[in-house]
């Protein structure tokens, strides 16, 4: 048998102009211009979103994406659902394909609920016998019977989610292609959703392409998963044996720091960096408010006096958040090893991915060791409070005092 | 029960794909609905109005051009703007809502895929609902100035309207694919739409004018052989069959340009948008 979801040799090229998305004419106008003068001005850089990429789906299979941020997973789906073209190979999918890219996609604030399910389910490509067949079907999933003929503006942004998973949860497609939309909503309306999809895929052999940073979400529906880097397939396995050698990637510092002879100042050396919890179990995927610390091994090869630890944390879009440093008293030869753990303010950490790195200083400040990227671990979102992925939570979450003044 | 098989491939072919945009007919029915639904919400008069608007043009250039300065049409001109000012009407919102579509559609092109061109497309069905309801007010109006109207009628009207359609539809693609790329053309478009209007027969005649040259020149607008074509079978005078041949040539050379600068800029509109 064929396979459901064929990619051959895809690859996506964007070009990158120095100035905004879209041109004015004027631009237009006077680059032709110019360029009748001079020889073509080299203000466009190519960059490539997807290179190479193959993977072939049979029928009924469950393949997660993973990847970090940029990796080119959107990307992919993107093509695959036709919404943008790639530059070179090709794609086929055999069978009835469906994408929730979004949930709620052309939901209108003025129309009713019932309007609105119309109107999504045939932008999700249902015809309208289908979504009368549905339509009691989906009423009952999302619970809001009672608010149906109320316009969606005076919707809850709760039940807005609730109406919008409950229609997309109604679609029979052959292959279902989804984005990171179940990293919305709230838990138990989550986990609901994800039964359906899951009830959906192992009855009736349907093949399901899921991108998602929620490794979790990945483990549970998906059997096998792709990781993607730079635009390329690193690693394509069963679920497993990805999740795994993707979180290990996280946390590279798990494994002991060895370098050659001549680099080891002959003072103290950073040996082994990892990432515990509460029970200092390693970990490196954490709920919001979970506890977590920084194990960090020392060992010396003469006998210093005092000294300071440092550890900075860092996230991929905000750079360095937060520093702290630790005067340590001498170290002497005979013990060896030491070893201490470093809890972060978790509590105010809001979901994101999170890097460290561990520095040791001599007490003029100068630097005997320093390891950077030294380890990684994510706050996963599971958490309504940080539901819209539009908003730029922050990096920490706490509530603050507000004051009314007269 | 046929396998669909879709194939993905970098841009090339420039397939107008007819069979997939009539298998998204429900999609088209649904967004004009919307459109409607949207448009007349919140408002008390509702789809009145589609006709009031027109009604109250019309008295203004009833006052200004028929009173004041005295232009004649060769026939009733109350009947003759308002029958004027509807078929403009179409013409008009059909063109700056086509125009916009693309745009105020940006949140769906960027996450569903179904063919582009149901968009523009609806956005004329919903000027096209406008234009039927007025349409009923210019029967009542015929009716109430006693205004002969000759068999050609049924020939005519369909035709006139078809002209307008297409005329509108082309433009309306055109500006909508361009609007995308260069956001300069939506300040571009009141003027526009001022310089077609002021070149429409809606409150004068082309009749009146001597130079063959101006005619012709006028023509050029497609609403003009559309609208000589609508007031045909009330003015029950002679009818400029070159003027309608120039009109047409002029409304199928914006449709195709359209269609085939719409079709080559698709592939870039969830890039762009």
């Amino acid at each position: 048998m064929k396979p459901v979801i064929e990619i051959n040799q895809l690859g996506k090229k964007y070009r990158i102009r120095k100035t905004e998305p879209y041109l004015s004419f004027r631009d237009t106008i006077t680059d032709s211009v110019k360029n009748i003068f001079r020889k073509k001005t080299e203000n466009k850089k190519d960059f490539w979103a997807l290179q190479d990429i193959n993977i072939s789906i049979g029928a009924g299979e469950r393949v997660g994406i993973i990847g970090r941020n940029g990796a080119g997973k959107s990307t992919l789906l993107k093509i695959l659902s036709r919404i943008t073209w790639p530059t070179t190979g090709h794609a086929i999918i055999r069978g009835r394909l469906s994408s929730l890219l979004e949930v709620g996609t052309g939901f209108h604030p003025e129309l009713t609920g019932r309007e609105n399910i119309y109107l999504n389910g045939s932008i999700l490509g249902l015809k309208k016998t289908e979504i009368d067949k549905q339509f009691d079907a989906i009423v009952d999933f999302s619970g809001v019977e009672t608010f149906l003929d109320t316009p969606l503006k005076h919707y809850s942004s709760g039940m807005q989610l609730r109406l919008a998973f409950a229609v997309a949860a109604h679609l029979e497609p052959e292959v279902l292609l989804i984005d990171e939309v179940l990293a919305v909503g709230d838990m138990e309306f989550q986990k609901k959703c994800m039964g359906k999809m899951e009830e959906v895929s192992r009855q009736h052999g349907r093949t399901i392409l899921f991108v998602s940073h929620n490794l979790k979400a990945i483990n549970d529906i998906c059997s096998r998963a792709v990781w993607m880097d730079n635009g390329k397939i690193k690693i394509d396995d069963t679920v497993n044996t990805v999740t795994t050698k993707y979180i290990e990637s996280l946390h590279t510092g798990n494994t002991k720091i060895t370098r050659p002879a001549t680099q080891l100042t002959g003072a103290i050396n950073i040996n082994d960096i990892s990432i515990l919890d509460a029970h200092h179990e390693n970990k490196n995927i954490f709920t919001p408010g979970e506890k977590i610390g920084i194990a960090i091994s020392l060992s010396n090869l003469s006998w210093t006096k005092n000294f300071s630890v440092g550890l900075a944390l860092n996230t991929l879009s905000k750079g360095r958040i937060l520093t702290d440093t630790i005067q340590l008293p001498a170290m002497d030869i005979s013990s060896s090893i030491k070893k201490m753990i470093a809890w972060l303010p978790a509590e105010y950490l809001t979901p994101n991915t999170y890097i460290i790195d561990i520095s040791v200083m001599n007490d003029n400040s100068g630097i005997l060791d320093i390891v950077t990227d030294a380890a990684g671990f994510e706050i996963a979102i599971t958490n309504t409070k940080f539901e819209n992925l539009e908003y730029d939570y922050g990096v920490f979450s706490k509530e603050l005092v507000w004051e009314p003044v007269a | 029960m046929k396998k669909t098989e879709i194939k993905i491939s970098p841009p090339g072919s420039m397939s107008f794909k007819l069979d997939e945009a009539w298998e998204n007919r429900e999609l088209l029915y649904f967004f004009a609905w919307r459109d409607i639904k949207v448009k007349y919400k919140q408002t008390y008069l509702g789809i009145l109005w589609a006709v009031l608007q027109p009604l109250l043009l019309m008295g203004i250039f009833y006052l200004v051009f028929f009173r004041a300065l005295k232009v004649s049409v060769g026939m009733s001109y109350p009947v003759y703007t308002f029958a004027g000012l509807i078929l403009w009407g179409l013409f008009s919102s059909g063109i700056t809502h086509s125009s916009e579509s693309l745009l105020s559609s940006s949140q769906i092109i960027r996450k569903i895929y179904f063919p582009r061109i149901l968009i523009p497309l609806s956005s004329l069905l919903t000027a096209l609902v406008d234009f039927l309801v007025a349409f009923l007010l210019l029967i009542i109006i015929l009716i109430l100035f006693g205004q002969p109207v000759s068999w050609s009628v049924i020939y005519s009207f369909p035709l006139a309207v078809t002209l307008t359609f297409i005329a509108s539809f082309g433009i309306g693609v055109l500006l909508a694919a361009l609007n995308v790329k260069y956001r300069d053309f939506r300040y571009l478009l009141p003027f526009a739409m001022q310089l077609l209007f002021f070149s429409s027969q809606v409150v004068y005649s082309i009749h009146s004018f001597k130079q063959q040259w101006l005619t012709q020149l006028l023509y050029c607008n497609p609403l003009n052989g559309a609208l000589e074509l609508f007031y045909y079978p009330l003015k029950n005078g002679d009818i400029n069959i070159t003027g309608i041949m120039i009109s047409s040539v002029s409304a199928i050379f914006f449709l195709v340009t359209g269609l085939l600068f719409f079709k080559k800029t698709e592939v870039h509109f969830a890039d762009l948008i």
